[in-house]
C-alpha cells in the first residue's frame, strides 16, 4: 500500500508533466522537449522568491508568471520564426531551448538542490495502513483539478476548440478565421503554465535543481505517450502507471535502477502499442 | 554523383596536407592539445553524422557509445590487463555488437519517438555507469592507463596528435566512402523520402541498422581514445550535455556533411578554449548554438557554404 502511495503521488507529477505534452502536441504536432524544464523552472523561481522572503503565496506566483513568460517566449522567438521548419528541426529547437533554460537556470539561480515547504505541514497521515504525506494529497488533488479543468477548456470554450481545430487542420481552421498562430501561442503559454504549477506542487516532494527537468520532462513524455499521444485521460492514466511500476520496482527490485523503467518500457509501448492506450480501438479497458 | 567524386577527393588530400602541416603552425603543447581533443570529438560527430545524415534522425543518446568505448577501454585495461589497442578493438566491437541488438526495435521509431528513445538509451548507460561501483567506480569514474603500442608509449602529446589525426583521416575516408556507396547513396535517399527509397527496392531497414552499428563504432573509438589520453573516465561522458554536444557540433556542421561535422567538431572545442573557457555557460551556449542554426541556417554551416560558392560559379 504504502509503494502505491508513493507510486501515486509520483504519477500524477508525471501525469501533469504529460498533459502539458499533449496540450502543445495537440495544437501543433511539435513535442516539447523543454516541457520538464517548464516544471523545474517553476519550482526554482519561487524557491528563489522564497529565499527573497516574499510571501509563499506570492513567490509561487512569481514562479508560474517566469515560467509563463518563459513558454510565450520559446514560442515567439524560436517556434514561430522557424516557420514550417521539419519536425526534426522543431524537435532541435525545442531541445536546444531545454538545455539553454537548464543553462540559464543554473547561472542564474545556482546548482545546488532546492526544495520548497510543504504547503500544510509534514506530519504524515495514515490512510489504509499506510503513511501519506499531506503534500502528496495536495500533488494528487492539484493533478485533479487541472485534468478536470484541461478537459472542459477543450468541451466547452471557445478558445478550447478552436485549438482543437487549429490541430486537426492549421490551414482550415485560418480559413474560418481562427487565428492559428494566437492558439499556438496559447499552448505554449498553458502548458508552461501546467508545467510550473506542477513543478511547484511536486517539489516539496521532489526538491528540484536545474537539471532535474530532463528526467521529469522524459517520464512525462513515456506517460504521454503510454496514454495515447493528444488524449489527456490517457495522459493522466499513462502517469499514474509509470508512477506505479516505477515505485515497485524500486520498492522490490532496486531503488538504483528505478530512473531506468520509464526509458525500457518507451521503447516496449512504441513497438508494442504505437497508438497508445486510448489510440487503439482494440484497448479500451478503461 | 561524378560531380561530387570530383568535388570529394581532392579534398581529402586538402584535409591530409592540413593535418600533416598543421602542427607547425601550432606554437605550443596547449594548442596541440585542443587539436587532438578537437580531432577525437570529430571522430565521434562523424560517426553520429552517419546516423542523422543518413537516417535523417536525430539522436541524442549518442554520447552512451562514446562512455561504452571510454569505459570498455577502461574496465579490459585497468583490470584485466589488456594491451590498450586489444582493448579498443574490443570495446568497438563491444559497442557494436550493443548497437546491433537495440537497433531493430530502436530504428522502427520515428521523429520525437526516436528520439526520445535515444535519450533513455543514454540515460540508462549512465546510470548504470553510476551504480555498477565494483566495475566502474561510480560517480567518481576510475584511472585509465595510458595507452602503449608495442613498446612504444604515447607519452607527448605530438605523438598523440599523429595518432588522432592519422585516424581522423581515415575517418572521413571511411564517411566520404559509407555516403558514396550504393548502400550511402540509397540512404541519402531515406533522407528525403524513406517509401521513395523503399519503392525503388532499397532495403531501408538493413542500411540504417547498418548506419546505427557504424556511427556506434565511431563514438566508440573516439571514446576509447579519449580515456587512454586523458587516463580517466566518469558517467558524465554519458550524460545528456555531452550527447547534446555531439549532435550540435553534426547539426551547426550540416547533417550529412561529413567535413560539417568536423568544422563543427572543431568550432566547438576551439571556441570555449578561445573564449578562455565557458566557466559553466556551455548550456547557454551550446543550447543557444543549436536554436539559431535551426532557425537561421538549417542546413548547416558547410552545406550552406557550399550552395552559396556554387550560385556564384
Amino acid at each position: 500500500m504504502q509503494f502505491v502511495f508513493s507510486g501515486l503521488t509520483t504519477g500524477a507529477i508525471y501525469a501533469l508533466a504529460a498533459l502539458g505534452f499533449s496540450l502543445i502536441y495537440n495544437a501543433s504536432g511539435v513535442i516539447n522537449f523543454a516541457q520538464g524544464d517548464f516544471l523545474m523552472l517553476g519550482a526554482m523561481v519561487t524557491a528563489a522568491l522564497l529565499g527573497a522572503h516574499l510571501p509563499y503565496g506570492l513567490a509561487i506566483a512569481g514562479g508560474v508568471l517566469a515560467t509563463v513568460c518563459a513558454g510565450l517566449l520559446l514560442y515567439r522567438l524560436a517556434i514561430k520564426p522557424a516557420g514550417d521548419a521539419s519536425v526534426v528541426s522543431l524537435i532541435i529547437i525545442t531541445i536546444g531551448a531545454s538545455i539553454f533554460i537548464q543553462g540559464v537556470v543554473q547561472i542564474v539561480l545556482g546548482k545546488n538542490q532546492q526544495t520548497l515547504p510543504a504547503f500544510s505541514g509534514d506530519a504524515s497521515l495514515r490512510v489504509l495502513g499506510a503513511y501519506v504525506l499531506p503534500q502528496a494529497l495536495w500533488v494528487l488533488g492539484t493533478a485533479a483539478v487541472l485534468v478536470a479543468l484541461c478537459f472542459a477548456f477543450f468541451r466547452l470554450t471557445l478558445l478550447g476548440k478552436a485549438m482543437l481545430a487549429v490541430a486537426a487542420n492549421s490551414l482550415a481552421a485560418r480559413a474560418v478565421g481562427i487565428p492559428a498562430s494566437r492558439v499556438l501561442q496559447l499552448s505554449f503559454g498553458l502548458s508552461a503554465l501546467l508545467g510550473a504549477v506542477a513543478g511547484v506542487v511536486a517539489a516539496p516532494i521532489t526538491t528540484t535543481v536545474y537539471d532535474i527537468g530532463l528526467m521529469l520532462g522524459m517520464k512525462g513524455f513515456v506517460a504521454a505517450t503510454l496514454g495515447g499521444l493528444g488524449s489527456a485521460g490517457g495522459a493522466v492514466l499513462g502517469g499514474l502507471i509509470v508512477g506505479l511500476l516505477e515505485a515497485l520496482m524500486a520498492g522490490y527490485v532496486s531503488s538504483a535502477y528505478k530512473d531506468a523503467v520509464p526509458f525500457v518500457m518507451i521503447v516496449f509501448i512504441l513497438l508494442v502499442m504505437p497508438h497508445g492506450l486510448f489510440g487503439a480501438r482494440s484497448s479500451d479497458r478503461v | 554523383m561524378k560531380n561530387s567524386h570530383a568535388l570529394l577527393r581532392p579534398s581529402l588530400l586538402v584535409l591530409a596536407a592540413v593535418l600533416a602541416l598543421l602542427p607547425l603552425a601550432m606554437p605550443n603543447n596547449y594548442v596541440i592539445d585542443v587539436a587532438v581533443r578537437i580531432a577525437l570529438a570529430a571522430i565521434a560527430a562523424i560517426g553520429l553524422n552517419l546516423l542523422m545524415g543518413f537516417a535523417g534522425q536525430i539522436s541524442i543518446g549518442h554520447a552512451a557509445f562514446v562512455a561504452i568505448g571510454a569505459y570498455g577501454s577502461g574496465i579490459v585495461t585497468a583490470r584485466f590487463g589488456w594491451p590498450p589497442l586489444a582493448a579498443i578493438a574490443g570495446a568497438a566491437a563491444g559497442a557494436a555488437v550493443v548497437a546491433w541488438l537495440i537497433a531493430k526495435p530502436i530504428l522502427r521509431l520515428k521523429g520525437h519517438s526516436l528520439t526520445m528513445a535515444t535519450l533513455g538509451l543514454g540515460v540508462i548507460v549512465n546510470i548504470v555507469l553510476i551504480n555498477e561501483v565494483d566495475w566502474t567506480g561510480g560517480p567518481d569514474g576510475m584511472p585509465v592507463p595510458p595507452l602503449m603500442v608495442g613498446g612504444f608509449a604515447f607519452a607527448k602529446v605530438l605523438h598523440w596528435y599523429a595518432l588522432a589525426a592519422v585516424l581522423l583521416w581515415l575517418s572521413v575516408l571511411l564517411s566520404l566512402n559509407l555516403f558514396d556507396s550504393p548502400a550511402g547513396r540509397a540512404l541519402r535517399g531515406l533522407n528525403g523520402s524513406e517509401v521513395a527509397a523503399r519503392a525503388m527496392g532499397v532495403d531501408v531497414a538493413r542500411f540504417k541498422v547498418r548506419a546505427f552499428v557504424a556511427s556506434a563504432v565511431f563514438a566508440a573509438v573516439s571514446g576509447s581514445l579519449a580515456a587512454h589520453y586523458l587516463g580517466f573516465v566518469s558517467p558524465s561522458l554519458a550524460a545528456f550535455s555531452h550527447s547534446v554536444e555531439l549532435a550540435t557540433m553534426v547539426v551547426l556542421g550540416g547533417m550529412a556533411s561529413t567535413f560539417g561535422a568536423v568544422l563543427g567538431a572543431a568550432l566547438l572545442t576551439a571556441l570555449p578554449q578561445l573564449l578562455g573557457g565557458l566557466h559553466g555557460y556551455e548550456m547557454v551556449f551550446f543550447g543557444l548554438v543549436l536554436m539559431l542554426t535551426m532557425m537561421f541556417l538549417p542546413k548547416g554551416l558547410v552545406p550552406s557554404l557550399a550552395l552559396r560558392l556554387r550560385r556564384k560559379v
